[in-house]
């Protein structure tokens, strides 16, 4: 199979490459509300926030650090959390990536996921906080399973947002 | 990867200014966020018009797919009760012999009692049911347990209305849009159900644990009056739930309460019934004696 390859002198659409990532994590975000499971615990892993992570890690420099708000919203509303908690803990996190780019001069494959790890302890971990404070009593050992299969699918969904970033950039 | 530069802007003042706003820029959104977690622990179903908008924009497509592939949740099960069919066969034969005089009686009962109903002119008159709907998808990465259903305000759901099963209890609709509603399940950590025991009257409140069980607590102080097996159903107090809906069975227990599975599981519910408030169906009080349904004696635990 021939990979694409960019004409001389095209560059793609402005707008294809700044809606193409949006339009990734936007996807990400719905997926529990698309599919037909109705799940007894916390099953699925956070797409929305593995998809973020996956283009943050890819291209540093590509949204501006506020990016989380809007995307974190619009998770709130698909995923069902209250509205606002990954509007905090997903720029939180950014924030969090951010510093920890300026400490370390290089950032390997391990790297990208010990972060995601970390990444994801906060969002999953900060959910079930402000759950807890509105009156859940579920126990955090929910969230493990969660944890584990959330990371172990990081490496798969940065191959195919690699993948599909390949495609973006190809006019 | 090499260091990232543009996010180190050097001498540029320009560049400075620009980092330094999308930081404000940042934390002013993330403490936003903040505020408004705070608002909706004081008002759960806040923002409800803009999440049924999008339930709505989304519906087609799990629905699309409930129909398709509504066999594979119980594709196990099918197996297993091919390998059992023989054993399971002679065994359902003698349930249904020993069935059966209780069935009979149980026929006798319910003349009976809608006989005396009418004595006491408790009969429902409007209709119980609103809509009939299917379970279509649910907070699955998300750790509160919300499900969404295929039917909404044009089929008459309205929020508060409890929503069951033919097995069992589901939960109670949370937001409703034009043609999907958002039911809080059964599980749900902020869901509380009055029940009782159905062989003893024994009341007692059902709280989700969030993980597909249930913690039954009886509201007589004292030891744990629950054993494994013991099922629950709705005892009518506080009308929203009509009385005797099967709720839960008791699987295992605990130091001061009881830990209880769902008979309806939303997983595997082909239809579920939208019904109204068990408020709704009593009758205005006939004067002069009042007809509020009265609290169901508690009998101690023998």
């Amino acid at each position: 199979m021939m990979t694409p390859v960019p004409r001389l002198g095209s560059m793609p659409s402005l707008w294809r490459l700044r809606s193409v990532p949006i339009a990734a994590v936007m996807f990400g975000s719905s997926v529990s509300a698309l599919l037909p499971v109705i799940a007894q615990s916390p099953s699925l892993p956070p797409f929305g926030l593995l998809v973020l992570l996956a283009w943050r890690l890819l291209h540093p420099e590509m949204w501006p650090l506020w990016i989380a708000v809007p995307l974190g919203a619009f998770d709130d509303i698909m995923t069902g959390q209250a509205l606002g908690s990954a509007m905090f803990l997903w720029t939180v996190v950014l924030i969090g990536i951010e510093m920890v780019d300026q400490r370390i001069m290089w950032r390997d494959y391990w790297h990208d996921w010990l972060l995601v790890l970390a990444a994801l302890n906060v969002c999953l971990g900060g959910a079930w906080f402000f759950a807890v404070l509105s009156g859940s009593r579920a126990s955090i050992s929910l969230i493990l399973p969660q944890l584990l299969w959330s990371a172990l699918s990081y490496p798969l969904i940065v191959r195919a947002i690699a993948r599909l970033d390949r495609w973006r950039i190809m006019a | 990867m090499a260091r990232p530069t543009s996010r180190r802007p050097g001498q540029n003042r320009r560049a400075q200014y620009g980092l330094f706003a999308s930081y404000v820029i940042a934390v002013t959104g993330a403490l936003f966020g903040l505020f408004l977690v705070i608002v909706s622990m004081a008002d759960p179903v806040g923002f409800a018009a803009i999440r049924s908008t999008t339930a709505e924009i989304a519906r087609p497509v799990p629905l699309t797919f409930k129909r398709l592939i509504s066999g594979v949740g119980t594709l196990d099960e099918n197996i297993v009760a091919y390998v059992k069919a023989g054993s399971q066969n002679a065994a359902l034969r003698r349930q249904v012999d020993a069935n059966r005089p209780l069935l009979i009686e149980a026929q006798a009962i319910r003349q009976e009692n809608i006989r005396l109903k009418a004595l006491l002119r408790l009969v429902d008159t409007t209709k119980d049911n609103v809509a009939t709907a299917r379970l279509i998808s649910s907070s699955a990465s998300s750790i509160r347990r919300i499900a969404r259903i295929s039917a909404g305000r044009l089929q008459g759901v309205l929020p508060g209305m409890p929503v069951r099963a033919a097995e069992g209890l589901i939960g109670r609709v949370m937001i409703s849009g034009a043609n999907t509603a958002d039911v809080m399940l059964l599980t749900d950590g902020q869901n509380i159900v009055p029940v009782r025991r159905a062989r003893d009257n024994l009341a007692a409140i059902s709280t989700g644990l969030d993980d597909g069980t249930v913690e039954i607590r009886a509201l007589s102080p004292g030891l744990n009056p629950f054993r494994p097996g013991d099922i629950l159903v709705t005892s009518g107090t506080g009308g929203l739930y009509s009385p005797n809906v099967p709720v839960a069975i008791v699987v295992d227990q605990r130091n001061g309460f009881a830990i209880g599975v769902p008979l309806a599981s939303p997983a595997r519910v082909e239809a579920v019934l939208v019904q109204r408030p068990y408020d709704a169906n009593i009758p205005p009080p006939v004067p002069p004696a009042a007809p509020t349904p009265a609290p169901k004696p508690v009998k101690p635990a023998p």
